[in-house]
């Protein structure tokens, strides 16, 4: 595992790409907006379009929708404020390859912790995200897995992660990562990482011409 | 204003709020008169903010020495407390109240950035912060909106920082109506080794300012936080900075970054009086001199003169020295993380700080005239013992009348706006970036961090009743001490030392300066007893409007270690059928309690019994308790007492319990008096004999109080409340009454 530096225009025959969460440039502009302008994107674009395994989380989703990698935006929370909290999801689509260790219908608890992670397309991405399985994670309550309050952020569908059509590029707004050991709250995000592990250890090198 | 070279008089002194004493002392230590720039600095390092001249005699009676203290308070810009395995934490809190008075958005944000500063500049990563706030009667029409902005403010700057907010405390008085109090606290760990001195040594090397570029924010801020606040205060917004939170975060990187090169001599963060207070302090610090030109410093607007640039505090800059030859290791980094790195000035062995303008010296001062420690002004106030206070701790609340309903009482303390569910803020604030949070977010005595790369952990809270301090300031500032230890002990960490952010009224004052020094009476005394020391903070005075002092607040910012981060332990009620019990003994503590003042509206009668011996005992036994993995849960009495314990260890742990006390009188201090020395812990079955036995060994009274489970909190005959009820006030109360 390396660090690619954000200055950097390789990515130094990798197998896999994790964009973490954090605030690129500040978000300021708009969350993922100057990221997208940074040296590293096209190499990470062309590395995606590739078939090779792309997952970014909070920040990093919102950095794929702005570049195009993913459909739909990232807006502002509903209550217009950050929100740092414990959430439920539900695993939707267990057959790709980032969720493979997880099973349909599984609740899986992570924290969230964004302003800009309100989910929104236009009516017919949402109808053929959700027809073709793209929508891979979705808010529950974590106790009352049917309650309305179970959507922090207002998110449509309360769509909380998704695939792009070839199903190697992965973005969730909750935090696998601050998930990923019981000492601080969960492990629940560990089996998304095994299972980005695994695919890009399993992936064939892309050949690259940069 | 007046140009860089307009001839200085005792006005042009008195206008920067220098006293004639004052003058007098500069125009001796410079044996002329000052020129303009001068006479800016002396203004501001010698302002209050800066010098603490009225108040550091007596901070020196502080205890700041001890087995773990690797850097003593006062010698760097936080004390450094060992650890163990070549570690060590430093950590410091600090005001940013009148700021936030007046824009509280910016106010917040700045003082929560220069917090993270001052622990890296010292080397160490932040780990976590912690805040802690005032705000004045909710029904004020400023109070919502000053605390919807302070609280946008930290989250905005503490999230895309990147650090956890772990913890804090809000509560409301009408007394800051006008001047709320904002603290914000920052806890950072170092390698021994790769500690970062704040000193400008060896004549010739080279001094750096890098990060931002130097505008004209915040020019007399130092001077605008040493006066009271006024109508007038509003006109002064200029003087509050405006944050950037990425480019500290940029400035963090580099700046560790370099700590790991050899190039680095010393580096000072820029915070009040900016330029001219760290070109002073770091050779003051290192027996050398300091010459600066301020033609080489990156600057936003191409007119500022000499004046402007030394007293802009302009944010996320800093001061550093290299070691002649290493010039282009800091620009390369500095380039890498896209910052200013202006070489400005160079170490000289005159000790003198002289500063260039266009080739010319303006200004040369003695660099130790202008510090604290050196020349800066050391005066003793007076302090009188307000007459008043006789008959607010003679108030006896035993002839009041008892409540017809307790649930009723219990409700309504449990929507008290001082009690009631922080859920909103804190949910503003990212309490898991790091992925080491262990306990933090709100339900919980105290943020517990994991140490990277180790298996240790810290625990941190802040706190202070500054209505137990105006009634007996001694007392409850010890009781907040004390209050702070049994937080970290309850999360199971051993406590290792303070920082303290003493918020006070105007010191010229005999009857404010008594709360004062009363207070730090009170905190040296707990801080013996507890064996810890004091490692820094700050001292906020002037926190007064028109309508008054607001409440003597010395807030007080406890750190403890957990050798193993795993054994922390929660304030909820974790499974059925465990055993509730309290450690220690309730007393009639209802003076200055809760309760009276939400349900007689009285703020009167003397404050918890302060006993050391009894805390002591308790705060060694609870570490040892989560060590040896004998309780579940801890949870200290403090504000409502005990029902509201009890209510929030259910709430947290979400299942109710039921509590059976063998007695029908002295049903009010049952409840509600705030007994110190008290917390209410859970166990197994399985572990009440390990419980009794730990107790009896560290003599700590035990009493078994009931069983955890079902879906009511249940007190004798006394209290039934479903669960869900108390939930739902607890919980939206404060956002609700505050309309946000």
């Amino acid at each position: 595992m390396r660090e690619v530096f954000h200055k950097e225009t390789d990515l130094h025959n990798c197998t896999g790409v994790l964009l973490p969460g954090g605030f690129s440039y500040g978000d300021y502009l708009r969350a993922g907006a100057l990221a997208k302008m940074s040296p590293i994107m096209p190499a990470i674009k062309r590395f995606a379009e590739q078939g090779g395994p792309v997952m970014g989380i909070c920040n990093g989703f919102q950095i794929l929708c702005e570049t195009g990698l993913l459909p739909g935006a990232l807006m502002l929370n509903k209550n217009l404020r950050f929100i740092s909290r414990s959430v439920g999801m539900r695993v939707e689509n267990s057959d790709t390859v980032f969720t493979k260790h997880l099973w349909q219908g599984q609740i899986v608890r992570m924290p969230i912790a964004h302003a800009e992670g309100n989910y929104t397309a236009d009516p017919e991405t949402i109808r053929q995200l959700e027809e073709r399985q793209q929508v891979v994670f979705r808010y529950v309550d974590p106790v009352r897995h049917d309650a309305p309050n179970g959507n922090p952020n207002g998110s449509t569908n309360a769509i909380a992660g998704i695939v792009n059509a070839s199903g190697n590029v992965l973005g969730l707004m909750p935090h696998p990562d601050r998930a990923a050991e019981n000492i601080i709250g969960s492990a629940d995000g560990f089996p998304i990482f095994l299972a980005f592990a695994e695919a890009a250890q399993s992936a064939t090198r892309v050949e690259h011409s940069f | 204003m007046s140009s860089v070279y307009s001839p200085v008089s005792l006005d042009t002194a008195l206008s920067h709020g220098l006293t004639p004493q004052e003058y007098e002392q500069i125009l001796e230590i410079l044996g002329r008169t000052p020129t303009f720039v001068e006479l800016g600095i002396f203004s501001a390092m010698w302002s209050e903010h800066c010098s603490y001249k009225n108040s550091i005699l007596e901070l020196k009676r502080f205890p700041k020495s001890g087995k773990r203290v690797l850097v003593e308070a006062g010698e760097e810009n936080a004390g450094l407390i060992d650890i163990g395995d070549g570690l060590a934490v430093c950590f410091k809190i600090e005001s940013h109240n009148h700021p936030s008075a007046i824009e509280p958005f910016q106010g917040a944000a700045t003082g929560v950035g220069g917090i993270l500063r001052d622990i890296f500049s010292m080397g160490a990563r932040p780990i976590a912060c912690l805040n802690s706030l005032r705000f004045g009667d909710l029904s004020h029409p400023r109070t919502a909106q000053l605390l919807d902005g302070v609280v946008r403010g930290i989250s905005h700057y503490g999230n895309c920082f990147g650090v956890p907010t772990v913890g804090g405390e809000i509560y409301f008085d009408p007394s800051y109506n006008e001047n709320p109090l904002v603290n914000a606290m920052a806890v950072g760990v170092v390698e021994v080794d790769k500690i970062i001195k704040g000193a400008a040594t060896g004549a010739g090397n080279p001094v750096f300012v890098v990060g931002s570029s130097t505008g004209r924010d915040g020019i007399h801020g130092a001077s605008f936080a040493s006066e009271d606040l006024s109508e007038a205060s509003k006109e002064k917004r200029p003087s509050v900075q405006i944050g950037d939170p990425f480019k500290e975060k940029l400035l963090l990187e580099a700046s560790l970054e370099l700590a790991r090169t050899d190039a680095l001599v010393g580096m000072q963060d820029m915070g009040a009086a900016g330029i001219c207070c760290s070109c002073s302090e770091t050779p003051a610090r290192g027996g050398t001199g300091l010459k600066l030109d301020v033609d080489k410093v990156s600057r936003r607007e191409s007119s500022m003169n000499a004046y402007e640039i030394c007293l802009s505090e302009s944010q996320e800059r800093m001061l550093v020295i290299l070691k002649k030859g290493k010039e282009h290791l800091a620009k390369d980094i500095f380039s890498k993380w896209d910052l200013h790195a202006d070489e400005v000035g160079v170490v000289t062995d005159d000790k003198l700080f002289t500063i260039l303008e266009n080739g010319n010296v303006v200004g040369q001062i003695p660099a130790d005239s202008l510090v604290l420690g050196g020349g800066a002004p050391q005066n003793r106030r007076e302090h009188a013992r307000p007459a008043h206070l006789d008959a607010l701790l003679s108030f006896d609340p035993t002839h009041l009348p008892d409540p017809d309903d307790w649930n009723e009482a219990l409700l309504a303390l449990l929507k008290s706006p001082n009690i009631a569910s922080r859920r909103f803020v804190f949910e503003q604030y990212d309490h898991t970036i790091g992925a080491a949070t262990a306990q933090g977010g709100g339900a919980s005595d105290a943020g517990v961090v994991r140490i990277p790369g180790t298996q240790k952990g810290l625990a941190m809270s802040v706190d202070c009743n500054s209505r137990y301090v105006s009634v007996d300031p001694r007392r409850g500032a010890a009781l907040a001490v004390l209050e702070g230890a049994r937080n970290v002990a309850c999360a199971g960490a051993i406590p290792v030392g303070i920082t303290n952010c003493l918020n006070f009224a105007n010191p010229m004052k005999p009857e404010n300066y008594y709360f004062f020094h009363e207070s730090v009476t009170g905190i040296s005394d707990a801080c013996v007893a507890l064996d810890i020391p004091v490692t820094g903070g700050n001292v906020s005075f002037y926190n007064e409007s028109a309508s008054g002092p607001v409440r003597p607040t010395p807030v007080i910012g406890m750190v403890g270690v957990l050798e193993d981060v795993s054994h922390h332990v929660g304030i909820g009620f974790k499974e059925e059928g465990d055993f509730i019990a309290l450690l220690g003994s309730i007393g009639p503590d209802l003076g200055c309690s809760e309760y009276l003042a939400v349900y007689h509206n009285v703020v009167a009668g003397a404050p918890p019994k302060l006993d050391l011996e009894a805390n002591l005992r308790l705060i060694r036994l609870l570490p040892e308790l989560a060590k040896q993995g004998i309780v579940r849960s801890a949870h200290d009495l403090s504000e409502g007492g005990l029902a509201v314990a009890v209510s929030e260890c259910s709430l947290a742990g979400n299942i109710g319990c039921l509590l059976t006390f063998p007695w029908k009188e002295q049903v009010v201090n049952t409840l509600f008096a705030e007994s110190q020395a008290c917390a209410l812990v859970t166990v197994s079955h399985e572990q009440w004999p390990a419980l009794k036995r730990a107790a009896e060994e560290h003599v700590v009274p035990l009493q078994m109080l009931g069983r955890v489970g079902g879906e009511l909190i249940a007190i004798n005959d006394w209290i039934t409340l479903p669960l869900e009820l108390a939930r739902d006030l607890y919980d939206n109360s404060l956002a609700d009454s505050l309309g946000l």
